[in-house]
């Protein structure tokens, strides 16, 4: 128990405390910019069983931020790669990496399997879907978001205090909120907020101090200023959560915006072996890519050229700058079978200039 | 009735400042987004809860503090 020993001499955990560590079970969602420093200090802390989600591969533009991954894991997994790291770290604990995404069909499952569910997602449907989750299982939320240089922290759903909804009842409308890649976010504010989840998450399994419930924390990293307010329990919000209780794995409310669609960078997508590459631009639309075998079909004809389209393989979908061809997916994943789409960040415009820098240094 | 607005996220850039101090007619919640929207129409495509003096009570209609906090929701992580 050497590991240990510095929680163990404090008498607030003591081998007692240490040991409901070892039987606590804790599931983080997103390993990214909030999730790394999550996974890495409750791993350090001996947080019996670990759970990793996250469908997404590492990327460059993830280094600045998310601490667990390296120049050697670009390109794959981040549960699988967090896990391999983290295990590392502390092989004395059962870490389990879940490479897909939450969905409605799987966020109950997911929930009930854990003790505490910490939100370390990038997109509000994901945060909305997550904590209505564990609003209607029962399970404390320990939640984390961030915006440039400010985050916010709170302990939903926690011995029935208050939930999400009852701090924003609805999801607003999708471009009132931008996420990291259009924004930019400091590096170091995910981790500091991230460790603060961290210490949530062991307070609430400790019985320790006092857990961030019916409070949310906003903190900006360049003032330093702590804002903190109280939140109160709306029985009007969380009812709502609670009567979709049945309808909630078909998201037949539409609560969540259907499923968000998976995008990838240009450098991501040509290491994918095997994949169908589909532009749907109209005809004529430049800039014109080399790259061969691209199948062509435009957008306004692609639900009637269905069968054009190989539902085995992974597909790699572009148009001009890549919002095309999120709507495109979105179509697409309403069809049986059509769930293994990737849109291509950039489009046309991001392919045409990897391929001019991939053929400059051959030349 | 002068109140301080403090303006997070998002917000302070639609607003150029962290924080102000506003004088209201009216002491509706509903007067005063108004009034935002007046000076800032940009806020319209914003979301955002009122906190009254460190507080947040969604069902509350009337403003009857004199420190007023804006928070946008975060999606980052």
């Amino acid at each position: 128990m050497n590991r240990y020993s510095r929680h163990i001499a404090l008498r607030e955990i003591g081998r007692a405390g240490q040991d409901r560590l070892a039987k606590a079970r804790v599931l983080v969602v997103g390993a990214g910019g909030l999730g790394c420093p999550v996974l890495q200090y409750l791993t350090a802390a001996g947080i019996g069983a670990l759970g990793i989600v996250d469908p997404d591969i590492i990327e460059e533009s993830n280094l600045q931020r998310q601490i667990l991954f390296g120049t050697a894991t670009l390109g794959q997994n981040k549960a699988l790669a967090a896990q391999k790291r983290l295990t590392d770290l502390n092989p004395n604990i059962d870490i389990r990496a879940y490479p897909e995404r939450v969905t409605p069909r799987n966020a109950l499952a997911f929930c009930s399997d854990w003790d505490v569910v910490v939100d370390g997602t990038d997109n509000l449907a994901s945060r909305y879907l997550i904590n209505d989750a564990s609003l209607i299982t029962g399970k404390p939320l320990v939640y984390a978001a961030v915006y440039k240089f400010e985050g916010q922290l709170a302990v939903f759903n926690y011995r029935n205090g208050p939930s999400y909804r009852c701090l924003y009842p609805v999801p607003p409308r999708a471009a009132a909120v931008p996420d990291c890649s259009e924004s930019g976010v400091l590096g170091v504010l995910p981790g500091l907020m991230g460790v603060m989840q961290a210490n949530e998450v062991l307070k609430s399994i400790l019985n320790l101090g006092t857990v961030l419930s019916g409070k949310v924390l906003f903190y900006n990293a360049l003032s330093a200023k702590v804002t903190t307010v109280t939140l109160h329990r709306s029985e009007v919000e969380i009812d709502k959560v609670l009567a979709n209780r049945d309808a909630f794995q078909h998201d037949s409310a539409g609560l969540y915006g259907g499923r968000p669609v998976d995008e990838i960078s240009v450098e991501s997508a040509f290491r994918k072996r095997g994949a169908q590459w589909i532009d749907i631009r109209e005809m004529g639309e430049r800039p014109r890519v080399k790259k061969p075998a691209v199948t062509r079909i435009p957008f306004s004809q692609l639900m009637g050229r269905i069968d054009e389209i190989d539902s085995q393989r992974e597909k790699i979908i572009f148009c001009q700058t890549g919002a095309r061809s999120q709507k495109a997916i979105t179509l697409l994943s309403q069809r049986p079978y059509f769930d293994n789409c990737y849109s291509v960040k950039g489009g046309a415009w991001a392919i045409s200039a990897y391929e001019k820098r991939r053929g400059d240094e051959r030349a | 009735m002068d109140v301080n607005i403090e303006y997070f996220g998002m917000l302070s850039e639609i607003t150029r400042c962290s924080e102000e101090t506003i004088s209201l007619s009216q002491n509706r919640v509903s007067d005063l987004r108004a009034l935002l929207l007046r000076k800032y129409p940009a806020l319209e495509q914003v979301d955002f809860q009122l906190a009254q003096n460190g507080e947040i009570r969604s069902e509350e209609t009337g403003i009857s503090h004199r420190n007023l906090a804006l928070l946008p929701p975060f999606s980052g992580g």
